[in-house]
């Protein structure tokens, strides 16, 4: 009996948050619409959060406008024209490329071409310094202390 | 040598990057209306349900909107200040309340006091949207031709108004 209480509890709470987001009545296409839409957009109150996923006040709120003016028409480039103009481009998960997103953008791949041109000259260098140990003209003294390496490894 | 204090250098750039964003707000976001006309609004008023208020009757002068709540903690902080306000200096401060019930926010009003001029009926929060609230208080200087030339999100402190604020208020009213 107290399992099946805590089952109705636990069930209650899912069918909360699944309606807070979509209305079962209203069209596939704009449903599928809303929720990728939504997936990219930050929410401004809890920032880590999606406003798809947030349950914050203002992102429900969002969430009803998005959803107005996708109803009215509005295409996705619209809404999110119209959620930058008061939010600025923190309400976008993806900023676009612009002057000062340059950095942001090309960052990691100029780190990595960095990265890759010091990797390839440290290869470089240790195969210089290698390559300077000349097989042919070893002395006596380095054959003989080779051999006794060799010798001793053997043994084991 | 060069080579050893390569990393040295980067490695204190990275220190430097990371010190400075330790004492950065990551909550503080920059306002993407500062320079831009303030939203257009016609709400009901809150002690006068049957007259609206709208920005487009302040043209001429240097005002302050306050987005507040009753059910806002951190709107008592900066309530006191606005009290003092209203009673020394003629800045006019008028409030906009941001998804509230009428009765909790008069409640509120005549409970720590009422620094407005008058307060303006946001329930359903969409003209909060288009001011980019996304938490209150938050509060905005808006000048002579209508435009958005300050926006603080939180509550006001005695000196942020000092060095903010007066200082603003002052050099758009000429």
């Amino acid at each position: 009996m107290r399992n099946i209480l805590l089952l109705c509890i636990f069930l209650t709470g899912f069918s909360t948050t699944v309606f807070a987001k979509t209305t079962s009545l209203e069209d596939p296409a704009i449903q599928d619409r809303f929720k990728a839409l939504t997936s990219q957009l930050r929410c401004l109150k809890c920032q880590n959060m999606t406003i798809y996923d947030s349950q914050a006040g203002l992102a429900d709120d969002l969430r009803k406008q998005i959803r107005e003016q996708m109803h009215e028409g509005k295409t996705d480039d619209q809404i999110v024209a119209y959620l930058v103009a008061r939010y600025g481009d923190f309400v976008r998960y993806k900023p676009p490329m612009e002057a000062k997103t340059v950095l942001l953008w090309v960052g990691p791949f100029l780190f990595m071409l960095i990265g890759g041109v010091m990797l390839v000259r440290y290869i470089k260098i240790r195969r210089n310094e290698a390559g300077n140990t000349d097989v042919e003209n070893i002395s006596e003294e380095e054959h003989l202390l080779a051999r006794k390496l060799l010798e001793e490894g053997g043994d084991k | 040598m060069v080579r050893y204090l390569v990393p040295v250098i980067v490695f204190a750039a990275l220190i430097g990057v990371f010190y400075v964003a330790l004492y950065k707000d990551p909550t503080e976001l920059p306002s993407a209306l500062i320079g831009k006309p303030a939203p257009e609004f016609n709400l009901t008023r809150l002690f006068k349900p049957d007259e609206h208020f709208s920005p487009d009757t302040m043209k001429g002068k240097v005002w302050i909107l306050n987005v507040w709540a009753s059910w806002c903690e951190s709107c008592r902080y900066e309530n006191p200040l606005f009290l003092q306000l209203a009673s020394t200096s003629d800045v006019p401060v008028y409030g906009l309340n941001y998804k509230d019930k009428p009765e909790d926010a008069k409640q509120w009003l005549e409970q720590y006091g009422n620094p407005y001029k008058l307060v303006a009926v946001d329930a359903n929060g969409y003209v909060g949207i288009n001011f980019g609230i996304y938490g209150v208080p938050e509060s905005f200087i808006i000048d002579k031709q209508g435009i958005i030339r300050l926006r603080h999100a939180g509550p006001i402190t005695r000196e942020i108004w000092r060095k903010d604020f007066l200082p603003l208020i002052k050099e758009l009213r000429g």
